[in-house]
């Protein structure tokens, strides 16, 4: 048996959330990755985020490409439906499936591989169509699966493991992202919860593309001395420019901010998010100089976290499309069929 | 010319690209076919916008056959690029008209033709005014001079015009001046009609003028088709267009006016299908159309699709290859490449309409099919099915129709499982039970193109995967049960067939009429679906010599008869026709003849027999 399956037992006194669920319940299977990879890091934010918002797990939907990365979402949600399709492609699948039922939450998980090689096309038209929905890059520099090449993410100077240096420019999946017009764009660090976890809360209930590039680093191939996606390079060069809280609908936001710090941004179904500027600088809601800035800064060896872009989403996929609210799929069949005399009016210019 | 050729001969016209020789054409058309009298269009056009030379052949045929004739009577030469070979088409005895507003003293070359000139150029320059109108206005104006000569009603022409741009009435009244032009001019100098002319009939009530690509989408409108997505290609295109012109129109909620569809233009085909594939895992009605380039872009997906039991319906217009091949030029190349699209054990349903009509049953069967099978339909039609105006009988809807979803589950069965899984195979018929994303935490499960336990679960433990596999060959067997049987004409009762498929038909029709006459009675088979039913294996083992006809080169069809069959290759002998225009009747009769005869005989140009 290739598959282990995770026992499901709760233990009476773990916390519930709204919906009377455990964390056990946003849980999926056991993961096959190696021991520290930081996929796995990013599974359990998005298990904790998942019980925070209390998402029914059936309205979750979760979709992925070919890696190590697109692997993880068979180990979240079990109660939701998955696809993990071809390499480059879940952007696709992940737009066939949003245009069936636009009520379910879409959560794309993919690499650094998957999106920004072989996948970089169907990205970049996925964020063109403002696409209701959360992607996730797991991005470590390297292809793991395959073992150790560079990927397009590898910054210049990053030495392989096997002690060859890349030389190649990054693409850089969050100016990518800015320059397309994505309306939501953060960069995390799988070894941050704290900021991760509200991250992927305010991305799900973003309503459009939501981008978070999450730097996870690959513990067997990309975690050695002289590369720039290592867990030690990454935790000295890392730096949070802005934190994020997401305050779902529900809740009052907890007034222990001091005034000028924060800025509380509404959302579509009446949640917020509050972002406290960490860089006094650093502005998200200013697309232009915070590009500037992410740049400057990277030039510098150095990457600025946190939710980096932030606009009001306008122009989601069914909007542009005037689709009805009800889902395609669930229209029935009636009001689909203009039936045989519709048919006859049809064919009158064809006598 | 005998009164035999009354309502029964073949017009090509000759024109340039972009000069609205199109409306022109199928105004004429359509006004013989008003008259009653059954006709044939065929448009063979360049790939290109302006400027390429262009044609457009009406034949009109009293018994209705469907094919190209093989034979011009008359040639209506309007584009002097072309004027050395067009001269040359027109068969002896028939006629030639072109514009005399310049001498061409080099047309009047062939003795046995009669050469018709009309000024066209210099009416039109008296009468319009604009450049960009008096070009259009002269292929109006040739109309008007075949009104005169072949006999057709003015108030026909009229009626037609006037259905055709009821929004822009002034375009009606220009349009009937030049034709009027035409028509007097003719009428005064000529000698009107010619022999070859129509006469009125009844022969058309009941019937449409209608292309694949119009009937195709009609059909996903009327399947219920909710997503459909595309990456522009010729000649697919026209399919989507009309899915759209249709849907804008009658799926438009009066009160919101929100769109019950998404049409989504894809960023390439790899996409297009991603999304078909991602819409219809979700529980959507949904499709693409594409041709061959297309789905060898889409190959990687259909083998995710049909491992991981995933419905999508694919139109298939097939156009010339191989690579680019000549796009807007008409073969039946992809038969191959549909049936085993992408890597590992693959095998795709097929079905293959021969005529607009099909197109449209065959489009809401394929759904019906991918969604009972779990499983891609690829529906394979070609350009002179997908864009030419075929005749074809009235399409019927049956309002009692509800699309088969297959094997589905609700929330309220999962909950009466002890536990769901996604690939048991319940019932012994290969095709196990799927449920849709949202219904409830217990139908979840994992889609993977990887390799899947029955339970869903991922594994590489051989007995487990085979097990998974060899499922799928037991609802490939189903399928068989399932898909649409052949058309079988045994009433020769000879020893010796024909097979084919798709748009050869009318012609194989037509050569059989003909070959009967000189006493040679075939059977014929007209295959309509892989894989292949149980009476397409009855009818290969019950001939002694079978002729399979198809368009392209390398005999796909008889291959994968030889591979899916247990029919003796050598029963199997070709007739292939490639060269990108549509296959005629005098081909097939030809092929036979020189194939029946002794060897000596010389083998038909063109023709290749294995």
């Amino acid at each position: 048996m290739t598959f282990l399956a995770k026992p499901k037992v709760a233990h009476p006194s773990l916390p519930k959330n709204s919906l009377g669920f455990t964390r056990r319940d946003y849980e999926g299977a056991l993961s096959t990755l190696c021991a520290g990879c930081g996929h796995d890091s990013i599974t359990a934010a998005i298990v904790e985020a998942s019980w925070g918002l209390a998402i029914e797990p059936q309205n979750m939907v979760k979709l992925s490409g070919i890696g190590c990365s697109s692997k993880t979402t068979a180990y979240f949600v079990s109660g939701g439906h998955g696809f993990n399709s071809v390499h480059g492609r879940m952007p696709s699948i992940a737009t066939g499936a949003n245009a069936a039922n636009r009520r379910l939450n879409y959560i794309g998980v993919s690499g650094d591989g998957d999106t920004l090689s072989i996948g970089l096309g169907q990205f970049c038209h996925a964020i063109r169509r403002n696409l209701n929905m959360l992607y996730i890059i797991e991005n470590n520099g390297v292809y793991g699966l395959t073992k150790g090449q560079f990927s397009a993410s590898a910054d210049i100077g990053t030495k392989a493991k096997k002690g060859e240096t890349n030389f190649q420019p990054p693409i850089d999946p969050v100016l990518l992202a800015m320059t397309l017009g994505a309306t939501f764009v953060a960069r995390s660090f799988s070894g941050d919860k704290q900021q991760l976890v509200p991250l992927i809360q305010a991305g799900i209930r973003h309503e459009g593309f939501a981008l978070i590039d999450v730097l996870s680093p690959c513990v067997t191939f990309n975690d050695h001395e002289g590369s720039t996606k290592s867990y030690a390079y990454t935790r000295e060069h890392y730096e949070p420019a802005v934190h994020a809280d997401f305050v779902p609908l529900e809740r009052e936001i907890i007034a222990d901010y001091k005034e000028g710090e924060t800025l509380p941004v509404l959302m579509h179904d009446g949640s917020r998010i509050v972002l406290r500027k960490l860089d006094g600088a650093y502005d998200p809601t200013n697309r232009a100089a915070a590009f500037a800035q992410i740049q400057e800064r990277m030039k510098a060896g150095e990457y600025l976290t946190g939710l980096l872009c932030l606009e009001p989403s306008q122009n989601e996929f069914h909007q542009v499309n005037a689709t009805p609210d009800v889902p395609l799929n669930s229209l029935p069949y009636e009001v689909l069929s203009p039936g045989s005399q519709g048919l006859q009016k049809a064919l009158a210019r064809y006598r | 010319m005998t009164p035999s050729h009354i309502n029964d001969f073949t017009i090509k016209i000759a024109t340039v690209n972009g000069t609205g020789s199109a409306s022109a054409n199928t105004l004429l058309m359509k006004s013989i076919f008003r008259s009653g009298i059954p006709v044939v269009g065929k448009n063979y056009f360049p790939s290109n916008i302006q400027g390429l030379p262009t044609w457009y052949e009406i034949r009109v045929t009293r018994d209705a056959h469907v094919a190209r004739s093989g034979r011009i009577d008359i040639m209506v030469a309007m584009n002097a690029e072309t004027y050395a070979r067009d001269v040359k088409e027109v068969a002896p005895g028939g006629y030639l008209l072109f514009d005399s507003t310049w001498p061409r003293p080099a047309l009047l070359k062939r003795e046995d033709i009669t050469v018709l000139g009309v000024p066209l150029a210099r009416l039109c320059n008296e009468n319009f005014d604009g450049v960009r109108t008096r070009i259009l206005m002269k292929n109006v104006c040739y109309t008007g001079v075949l009104a005169a000569l072949l006999d057709l009603d003015l108030a026909r022409i009229r009626e037609l015009l006037a259905e055709t741009y009821a929004k822009k009435p002034k375009l009606i009244e220009s349009n009937m001046r030049a034709i009027q032009l035409g028509y007097d001019y003719a009428r005064a100098e000529l000698s009107c009609p010619l022999p070859l002319h129509v006469q009125k009939m009844e022969q058309t009530a009941g019937h449409l003028m209608i292309d694949g690509n119009t009937a195709a989408a009609l059909g996903c409108l009327f399947a219920g088709a909710t997503v459909a997505a595309w990456y522009p290609i010729t000649p697919s295109t026209s399919l989507m267009d009309a899915f759209k012109m249709f849907a804008d129109r009658m799926r438009v909620d009066r009160e919101t006016g929100r769109r019950n569809f998404a049409f989504i233009q894809a960023e390439d085909e790899l996409a297009s299908i991603g999304m078909v594939i991602g819409a219809m895992w979700n529980g959507a009605r949904a499709f693409t159309a594409t041709s061959g380039p297309g789905i060898s872009l889409m190959n990687e997906f259909l083998g995710l699709a049909y491992y991981a039991e995933v419905p999508a319906v694919v139109f298939d217009v097939q156009r010339v290859g191989p690579s680019t091949g000549m796009p807007t030029r008409t073969q039946q190349c992809d038969i191959m490449e549909c049936a085993y699209a992408s890597h590992g054990d693959t095998r795709h349903v097929c079905l293959y309409p021969a005529n607009p009509e099909e197109c449209f049953y065959m489009a809401v069967q394929a759904f019906d099919l991918a969604e009972r099978l779990q499983t891609p339909v690829m529906v394979l039609s070609d350009i002179d099915i997908g864009m030419n105006d075929w005749m074809c009988r009235e399409l019927k809807w049956d309002d009692a129709y509800r699309p088969d979803r297959g094997k589905m589950l609700g929330k309220e069965e999962v909950l009466k499982l002890e536990k769901f899984y996604r690939f048991v195979d319940k019932d012994g018929d290969g095709i196990t039970y799927r449920t849709l994303p949202g219904v409830h935490p217990k139908a979840a499960y994992f889609t993977r193109g990887s390799g899947h336990t029955q339970f869903g679960t991922y594994t590489e433990d051989s007995a487990e995967y085979q097990l998974v596999l060899d499922r799928l060959l037991k609802k490939w067997a189903t399928a068989k049960r399932l898909v649409p049987r052949a058309v079988i004409d045994a009433t020769a009762g000879s020893r010796i067939g024909i097979v084919s498929l798709g748009s050869c038909d009318g012609a194989i029709l037509e050569a059989i009429g003909a070959l009967k006459a000189q006493g040679i009675g075939l059977n014929y088979m007209r295959v309509r679906s892989f894989p292949f039913s149980e009476d397409v294996e009855k009818f290969l083992a019950a001939h002694e010599v079978l002729f399979v006809v198809e368009q392209n080169r390398d005999a796909q069809l008889r291959a994968l008869l030889t591979l899916e069959t247990a029919v003796e290759k050598s029963k199997l002998r070709s007739l292939l026709h490639y060269d990108g225009m549509p296959i005629s009747s005098g081909f097939i009769v030809e092929g036979v003849l020189s194939a029946l005869q002794p060897r000596d005989r010389a083998q038909p140009k063109g023709a290749a027999h294995g």
